[in-house]
């Protein structure tokens, strides 16, 4: 095909059924974030039940602050980029769902929640915030983006295969969304789904039939990343002069592919069990409302465990690789100093990878297994946090006599150094049987987890935005407005997640609706419930500034900047935005290491060298 | 703009783009069907002894041996002329490769006709249905999504037996790698039928 034919493609082509990389890493990034919002949505409303439980909702609030968001966004579009008004589509039907939420009786009737709505909005945030927010912004909107035009490829390996991942997606996501509008509502067992419960809970068709549609669109997305870093690298690019974000989002592909499976099948079973009457999960004798139910039996329960646990134990390290991929670029860049370790990054990269699939039982210490496979897995447990210290220990080594500079994606990274480091941290006693008997259902596990994948991913992704933006859109985001929405992110952040680990080890269970009031022993820790909500919307709050700014910078017109940050690898070889089709002019050859910042270049120092750059480098 | 190493392989790595992209799809499929088979084994182990009303019973008693093991039969013929229609394609034999791709896609339904009107509409005629017991289940489970698979192939495989097959004319190089990878897939679908028979029908 020519370039004149491509440039002759319809709208729809272009910009909804295209299949260049960029766009549809914009198509999962927009999506992606919209979802991350949803999900946010609907943990506020849990947050305000736990702290003012049998209140109302203030969902009116809610509705116009939404609404106000919309109308704000239509406005500064102004008639210079109109398609930006687009954006507020997303608020307005934010705004519609809760308010439809306050419609039915079986809801939030009057602005009051029940216990069973409270369920569906746990199951649904879990959920969203997982598969349909977090791995798609890592994998199908970062990964897209940029991993082809670090590897100077012109698009992924496979550019259909690529648009029809994403638009399984959406189907997904959309069947997701639907089933808040079923009879029954959605979802209800909490987003690990455990038989028996989700085999005769309400919601939880639709839920698995989305999630076929949602596992569908990994593994298509995954074998194109991986036969793309294989197949696509530029001349010269060669194995150990990959950027560690590219490294990332590879071993990140082999875990969606090897692992996603599993939950597949488990999917099916347990969409078996519920439409066609089969008892996988199901043993003899299961009682509803002091009924028998009419199964066969001869399931087991513990089945669904360990196939949703085979899927998700690498699960979290598909949130977490790619967010240490960004951080490690974004710390490089900003310290001006090449990467301590690379070697050391790669291999411990290779190792978690594997590792990630050995483990997956710590999750289930209180199922009654016995002493030698809880040793096993509590000995993986430990082995495996060995490679994700050096991770942290590199990147504090590449700041050590580096010259730092303060840019807001470098604040994200640097938070996020610490943050990962107490997700991390929280993790070890669970992973160790003893304290997890105690700790296990407590909201220190879910403490735990959140400081993992929301200081953890989801910090690093707003460095992500915040660094790579100038590539995407050809301005830098406003640096004030940044920093503004850094540090109250952060505080917001801490604010949540922080009580929860006291609140644990209080042992107050998670997933009750009500906060735990009818409990003694949580009395002390109640008033927290408090200072969480608060914390949950200063985080809100403090993302307006992120929209403003991204609608704001959008708008601008001047001529970008072609390599505002002074970066080395290759996707800062070509314009930003990179050319429409193809990423780059000419193939890019490439003769450096990924990150030679400060290095000697015919006996003076030059603050950079790009790896497409041909000049000796001595040392 | 082209997609480097569509069609010829790259140096370095040997491959081209889609038969690397097969065997990672294989990969997840060979994830996949492992995880069906561990799930039969845990029911089948975690199942009571004979007395039992929830026992695993005897396969071979309740299903058909005769008709799984000529569909073993079926199934093994097809990937020997799905592998003659490759070769038929490296000899520049048009024809030939027809002919080999049709008997292919015949056998194929062939397998399918056999198993839903020799095995699975009697079966459900008895009674045996999904919600009998864990075996059935099982049972309806493995044959079906390797059914599915099997259906996948047959669609597959009439499209480049079909109007797939123009590419002939205009790059036949692409046209015989295309070949090879529908052939790395079938193949893998006869193995997975290869486990299935001796697990569901005679162990």
């Amino acid at each position: 095909m020519s370039e004149d034919h491509l440039d002759e493609l319809g709208w729809w082509r272009k910009y909804i059924f295209s299949v260049d990389h960029k766009v549809i890493g914009l198509q999962y990034g927009l999506t992606a974030l919209s979802f991350l919002l949803l999900g946010f949505m609907l943990m506020i409303l849990m947050r305000w039940q736990l702290a003012y439980p049998g209140e109302v909702i203030p969902w009116l609030t809610f509705v116009l602050i939404f609404i106000f968001i919309g109308f704000t966004i239509i406005y500064l579009a102004g008639k210079s980029r109109p398609y930006l008004a687009l954006n507020s589509l997303i608020f307005f039907g934010i705004a519609g769902l809760i308010w439809y939420f306050t419609t039915g009786e079986e809801r939030l009737p009057g602005g009051i929640m029940l216990p069973e709505f409270y369920n569906q909005l746990g199951a649904m945030h879990g959920t969203i915030m997982v598969f349909l927010g977090v791995v798609p912004l890592a994998v199908g909107a970062f990964g897209n983006y940029i991993l082809p035009l670090q590897i100077g490829a012109p698009d992924m390996a496979f550019p259909r295969l690529n648009m029809a991942s994403y638009w399984v997606y959406f189907i997904g996501g959309t069947l997701m969304i639907i089933s808040f509008f079923l009879p029954g509502g959605a979802a209800q067992s909490g987003w690990t789904s455990y038989s028996p419960l989700a085999d005769i809970n309400t919601g939880q068709t639709m839920w698995l039939i989305a999630m076929l549609f949602v596992i569908m669109s990994s593994l298509l997305g995954a074998i194109n990343f991986i036969v793309t870093t294989v197949q696509l690298r530029a001349e010269g690019l060669t194995w150990f002069r990959l950027p560690f974000f590219v490294w990332t989002q590879f071993i990140t592909a082999f875990l969606l592919l090897l692992a996603f499976p599993s939950l597949q099948i488990g999917a099916i079973m347990q969409l078996l069990d519920r439409v066609a009457g089969a008892s996988f999960f199901i043993p003899a004798g299961i009682i509803q409302g002091g009924k028998v139910l009419e199964y066969a039996g001869g399931g087991n329960p513990l089945l669904w465990q360990h196939l949703f646990w085979f899927l998700a134990h690498p699960e979290v390290y598909v949130l977490i690789l790619p967010a240490i991929g960004i951080i490690t670029e974004v710390v490089t860049n900003n310290s001006r100093k090449p990467l301590w370790g690379y070697p050391a990054m790669v291999y411990s990269l290779f190792i978690v990878g594997f590792l990630s699939f050995v483990v997956y039982a710590h999750h289930m210490f209180i199922t009654g297994m016995g002493t030698a496979v809880a040793t096993w897995f509590q000995t993986t447990t430990m082995i495996i946090s060995i490679p994700s210290v050096v991770f942290l220990a590199v990147l504090v080594f590449t700041l050590w006599g580096g010259s730092i500079r303060f840019t807001t994606p470098m604040l994200f990274a640097l938070a996020w150094i610490p943050m990962f480091g107490i997700g991390g941290l929280t993790g070890l006693p669970l992973g160790l049987a003893p304290p997890d008997i105690h700790l296990h259902d407590t909201y220190y596990v879910i403490g735990h987890f959140h400081y993992v994948v929301a200081p953890g991913s989801i910090i690093a992704f707003f460095a992500g935005l915040y660094y790579w933006f100038p590539k995407i859109c050809g301005h830098k985001l406003n640096d004030t407005l940044g920093k503004i929405h850094f540090w109250g992110t952060l505080i917001g952040m801490n604010l949540v997640f922080a009580p929860m680990l006291v609140q644990g080890m209080a042992g107050m269970s998670r997933r009750l609706y009500d906060g735990g009031m009818e409990y003694d022993h949580v009395q002390p820790v109640m008033f927290l419930n408090e200072w969480m909500t608060w914390g949950a919307w200063m985080i809100g709050i403090f993302q307006i500034f992120f929209i403003l700014n991204m609608v704001l910078t959008l708008r601008k017109k001047s001529p970008s900047e072609e390599n505002p940050w002074e970066a080395t690898t290759l996707e800062w070889a070509t314009a930003s935005p990179p050319l429409a089709h193809g990423n780059f002019e000419t193939e890019p050859v490439v003769y450096h290491p990924p990150y030679e910042y400060n290095v000697l270049v015919n006996g003076h120092n030059e603050p950079y060298v790009p790896q497409h750059k041909k000049v000796e480098i001595r040392d | 703009m082209e997609i480097p190493f569509t069609v010829t392989e790259r140096p370095d790595t040997g491959l081209t783009n889609p038969k690397f992209g097969i065997w990672l799809f294989l990969a997840s499929e060979v994830m996949l069907f492992g995880s069906l088979f561990s799930s039969y084994i845990i029911l089948r182990i975690g199942s009571p002894v004979a007395p039992h009303i929830l026992a695993w019973p005897i396969q071979s008693q309740e299903l058909n041996v005769m008709i799984g093991a000529i569909n073993t039969a079926v199934l093994i013929a097809s990937s020997v002329t799905m592998i003659l229609s490759w070769a038929a394609l490296k000899e520049q034999q048009f024809k030939k490769f027809k002919l080999y791709m049709g008997l292919t896609i015949v056998l194929a339904v062939l397998f399918l006709a056999l198993k839903i009107w020799l095995e699975y509409l009697p079966k459900i005629h008895h009674g045996h249905v999904m919600s009998s017991n864990t075996f059935f289940a099982m049972y309806y489970l493995m044959t079906g999504l390797h059914g599915l698979h099997i259906l996948g192939g047959i669609a597959v495989n009439a499209y480049f037996w079909g109007p797939g097959s123009k590419m002939w004319q205009s790059n036949p190089e692409q046209f015989t790698n295309r070949i090879e990878i529908a052939g790395l897939y079938w193949h893998f679908v006869d193995l997975v039928w290869i486990f299935l028979f001796p697990t569901l029908y005679l162990l």
